[in-house]
């Protein structure tokens, strides 16, 4: 049915839907929000969608090469490793231990560094320039070899590795929370909310905290590749997770022992690994693109 | 009795260095002027003659050095905040950057009443849709973000958001200088009939010499920190006794005249 249009529609987007709409112009972006998706799909229902239990060994079955060989079987889609473990199994427990892990160290993380950031931000003089030199020296060393460092210190272990990486990742999350809201402190806007007589708590979750989502999910994406990758980086080198514990970097190190013998234990968790992070990052750069764009746009 | 009184105030802009001792870069005042309900006062003078940091002195952004500025004949100081809040509100010059880009039209002006008022969530919002009436807009307007608004809407807005705690007195820095001429003398109507009606004391910054006039009953001249006339506005207009001040009517002046001819 023809519509006619006698008038001519605005439309205008709030924020939010204005990102969704430049966002949606990346189809590359979009192709790495569903690649994204599919692995939070498997960290919340890996359990029910794994075959076999990640640690159980079939003694007979050991090095069985994935489906498409000739000597491969069905019943292990991937093939196994060194201890008769099923892949595929590994496979989607470690994405969901190195994902999972990530994501809940990234929201710590912002929440500790948001607050961190917030109060150096509203705080003027000598406390402020502290706080910022003190962390922007530490944002100078690569966050791997901080979590070494403090590794090294604490000793090994998953959840060892994970206090490092928090500390390492916290003073990206402050100097990015700090730069925001003393440029903000500077705007009329936030004068006209001080004139309402806000406090700097009320001033900061009412006044900047709505401008700040988009900083903030960018930074997250940006924080979330860094921990995927330094997470394994720790399993690989034996420094964070232990034993048979099915994460994607020490599944990689065990696989080194066979890889001329069973190359697709080191090529599976490996192209875990690349998918995960080459989708967090096509994410976070079409959602930097796409603020780009909104700005100009308003 | 006075709506406002500003006794001999002044402000020290102070530099201090870790190894210097401060100096003054600038100083204000003193300055003396008293308002009475529903009266008009324009403040004119150059840039960087202090009209904006009185503007600020007045609605407490800053801290005067000494002077007192009296409400209703009580003196306001730093522990009557709240009051200062409720009853003296400022509309910035820049309309688009006094609203906050992140939040709706309705959430804007229902902050300073969650702040300042025990209203609850109904009296709120009939208070937001009255107010946004008032100022000529219509109630949808709360839906809206900053983008969406004209710029002589984002000026009702920031009206809006100064009326909305029913203040006293409003302070205006420059509130016609970034609107088209239309929209402007819209806006000059719009902000006389409020005031009429509601029986605001209004103070506001202009270079406008044509507005002043028509709408300012006192007259505040300013020349780098110090007041130096002051007076009603045809008595200032007529026979300035300032140089400086003789020099801006006339340049008014040969305005008019070249638009007339």
């Amino acid at each position: 049915m023809a519509q006619f249009n006698l008038y001519q529609e605005e439309y205008h987007p709030s924020p939010w839907q204005y990102t969704w709409i430049a966002f949606k112009e990346n189809h590359i972006a979009v192709v790495g929000l569903f690649c994204l998706l599919f692995f939070v799909f498997i960290t919340l229902f890996s359990p029910i969608i794994a075959p076999f239990d990640p640690t159980y060994q079939t003694t007979g079955d050991l090095l069985i090469p994935p489906a498409w060989f000739d000597n491969g079987g069905i019943s292990h889609l991937l093939g196994t490793d060194a201890l008769g473990r099923d892949m595929l199994s590994r496979v989607l427990y470690g994405c969901r231990m190195t994902f999972g892990i990530s994501v809940l160290l990234v929201l710590l993380t912002m929440l500790i560094g948001v607050g961190i950031g917030a109060v150096a931000g509203m705080s003027k003089g000598f406390r402020s320039s502290f706080v910022n030199h003190t962390l922007d020296s530490i944002k100078a060393i690569p966050t791997l070899l901080i979590a070494i460092i403090i590794v090294a210190i604490l000793g090994t272990g998953l959840v060892n590795s994970m206090w490092a990486i928090m500390l390492a990742l916290i003073p990206q999350f402050v100097h990015q929370t700090r730069e925001f809201i003393s440029n903000e402190m500077q705007k009329e806007y936030v004068m006209a909310s001080k004139l309402d007589g806000a406090s700097n708590i009320q001033l900061f979750f009412r006044t900047i905290l709505p401008n700040m989502g988009e900083v903030l999910v960018v930074q997250c994406t940006l924080a979330l590749s860094i921990s995927v990758l330094d997470i394994s980086a720790l399993g690989f080198l034996n420094l964070g997770a232990q034993g048979s514990l099915p994460e994607l970097g020490h599944m990689l190190s065990e696989g080194i022992e066979v890889a001329y013998l069973a190359p697709w234990t080191i090529a599976i968790p490996g192209g875990a690994i690349f998918l995960m992070m080459i989708s967090i990052n096509l994410v976070g750069d079409g959602l930097r693109s796409a603020l780009r764009n909104r700005l100009l746009h308003s | 009795m006075d709506l406002i009184n500003v006794e001999n105030i002044r402000f020290e802009d102070k530099i201090s260095r870790l190894f210097t001792p401060a100096r003054t870069v600038f100083s204000l005042g003193p300055v003396n002027f008293d308002l009475q309900a529903g009266e008009t006062l324009a403040i004119i003078g150059d840039n960087g003659s202090g009209k904006s940091l009185l503007a600020k002195l007045l609605v407490g952004l800053e801290t005067p050095s000494s002077g007192k500025i009296l409400l209703n004949g009580l003196a306001l100081s730093t522990a009557h905040h709240k009051q200062k809040c409720h009853d003296i509100r400022m509309i910035f010059q820049n309309s688009t950057g006094s609203l906050n880009p992140g939040i709706t039209v309705g959430a804007m002006l229902e902050e300073p009443l969650i702040l300042n008022t025990e209203l609850n969530v109904q009296e709120r919002l009939s208070k937001i849709d009255n107010t946004l009436r008032l100022v000529g807009l219509l109630d949808d307007h709360k839906f809206f973000y900053r983008h969406m608004l004209s710029d002589g809407q984002k000026q009702r807005v920031a009206l809006a958001k100064a009326l909305i705690l029913d203040p006293k007195v409003i302070v205006a820095d420059e509130p016609f200088a970034a609107l088209d001429p239309s929209v402007r003398s819209q806006t000059v109507n719009l902000l006389m009939g409020l005031q009429r009606d509601l029986g605001l004391g209004f103070i506001f910054i202009s270079h406008n010499l044509g507005i002043v006039r028509h709408v300012a009953d006192k007259i505040l001249v300013m020349e780098n920190g110090a007041v130096i006339e002051s007076g009603k506005t045809d008595v200032i207009f007529n026979w300035p006794k300032e140089d400086y001040t003789k020099r801006l009517i006339e340049t008014h002046q040969q305005l008019v005249n070249s638009q007339y001819n």
